[in-house]
């Protein structure tokens, strides 16, 4: 197992896929570093990459006029950011940026595209394990319009 | 139910003992911290997660749990109060000087000691941090007796946090890991966005010496706590506070029954393992 498996396997994430697999995606991967306030990518900018944060905080934001940049959720330790290289129209919905130094695994998205094009099998078992982090993300922002902490008043 | 055995006050737990409401801090729009202490006799010494039956003359009488520090053995009470109804408006209202009817302590206790060198995972969300308040501050009391010590607090927004100037200390603290989170964005907030699940499943823990304490309202507890199961942490070892309609608070009137128990005698605080069944049943 290289680090870069090592780390992937770590995140949980991509605890579903194979040795060989893990394998593949590895070799799509780099460790990146981002300091405080260092964005990572724009709302409606081309989505590309997709990071599993090893530390720090990242924020997803997006403009609102007269509000400025608005953080929507934030994300950390363990946390996959980025799945819109995944569906067309390969755009970013909300802005990414770094709200503490973090540390992330970044995965060449475009590479792996490719490999899951040209293997259903390792593309079903690779957006799976998206889908898991995605469900996830969904069930904590569907407890969030609970709005469970208002007053009754 | 937990291994914590229910106090019964030496007092006649019926008969309201009168308090004379003798500081007040503001928490939030709707929040206020009350200290009472006692205007003649005083009521047995409560333990963190009891309640106590609080009565405005005239108006009424609502259970709510006490918020103090359990190492302060002057006779006084901590309550902080929400104002919602018309009896918790009227406590939370209530000027100093003002006297209160007090009945208590009841209820089983989120039972600290039976932790002892274990790891304190505490999730709280909204106004359930003040039950929880007794737990941080008596743990960090005896600090040497926990191995971690970790706090999520989960906000609507940053301005409705209890217990703010205590939250930004312990969080300049090493010995207590602090992570606060709120549900609506909000500017100039440089924190944490996001359900209180979300930073417990970025926690990592051994689910073999951790103990979970929650409080907040029931969804939250049932997510916190589906969290913790899928981090192999056991029902047993998790502890929730549960609010059902308290009444007489010494197991008589019924009106709490909550399936097979009554909240006010065998609860406030309860094993996962025991409530986590109940909550998903409905109309119970």
């Amino acid at each position: 197992m290289t680090e870069h498996s090592g780390q992937l396997a770590w995140s949980g994430i991509f605890a579903g896929l194979s040795a060989i697999e893990l394998e593949i995606v590895s070799a799509a991967a780099r460790p990146v570093r981002f300091g405080a306030g260092e964005r990572l990518f724009f709302e409606g900018g081309p989505a590309r990459g997709c990071w599993l944060i090893d530390d720090g905080c990242v924020a997803l934001d997006l403009l609102v006029p007269g509000r400025g940049q608005v953080v929507v959720q934030t994300l950390g330790r363990g946390d996959v950011l980025g799945w819109s290289w995944l569906l067309p129209p390969y755009q970013w919905h909300f802005g990414a940026v770094a709200l503490r130094p973090t540390t992330a695994t970044e995965l060449d998205t475009d590479k792996l595209r490719r490999l899951a094009d040209h293997d259903p099998r390792f593309g079903y078992t690779l957006t799976l394990s998206l889908f898991q982090a995605c469900a996830e993300r969904l069930q904590a922002t569907r407890a969030r319009l609970l709005d469970l902490y208002r007053s009754s008043l | 139910m937990t291994g914590a055995e229910t106090t019964w006050p030496a007092t006649e737990p019926m008969l309201p003992v009168p308090y004379q409401v003798v500081g007040r801090a503001t928490e939030t729009h709707d929040c206020a911290t009350l200290r009472l202490e006692p205007a003649r006799d005083s009521l047995p010494p409560f333990q963190p997660g009891q309640f106590t039956m609080l009565a405005v003359p005239g108006v009424g009488e609502i259970a709510i749990s006490v918020s103090g520090d359990p190492a302060g053995q002057d006779g006084s009470l901590t309550h902080t109060i929400r104002a919602v109804g018309a009896v918790s408006t009227a406590l939370h209202n209530a000027p100093l000087g003002a006297l209160l009817g007090v009945r208590g302590p009841f209820g089983t206790t989120w039972d600290l000691a039976s932790a002892t060198s274990r790891d304190l995972v505490i999730v709280a969300g909204g106004v359930g941090l003040a039950p929880l308040r007794p737990v941080v501050l008596g743990a960090l009391a005896d600090r040497g007796s926990y191995h971690r010590v970790c706090l999520i607090a989960g906000a609507r927004t940053p301005a409705e946090f209890l217990f703010r100037g205590e939250l930004a200390a312990w969080s300049r603290r090493a010995d207590i890991e602090v992570e606060l989170t709120i549900d609506q964005p909000a500017t100039g907030w440089d924190g944490q966005v996001g359900f209180v699940t979300e930073p417990l499943a970025r926690l990592p823990v051994d689910p073999s010496r951790t103990t979970a304490f929650l409080c907040g309202p029931e969804p939250m507890m049932r997510f916190a706590a589906q969290v913790l199961l899928h981090k192999g942490i056991l029902a047993g070892d998790i502890r929730v506070s549960l609010e059902r309609n308290m009444q007489c608070g010494i197991g008589l009137c019924g009106h709490c029954q909550f399936g097979p128990i009554l909240v006010c005698r065998d609860g406030p605080v309860v094993s996962y393992a025991l409530a986590g069944p109940l909550l998903t049943v409905r109309e119970l």
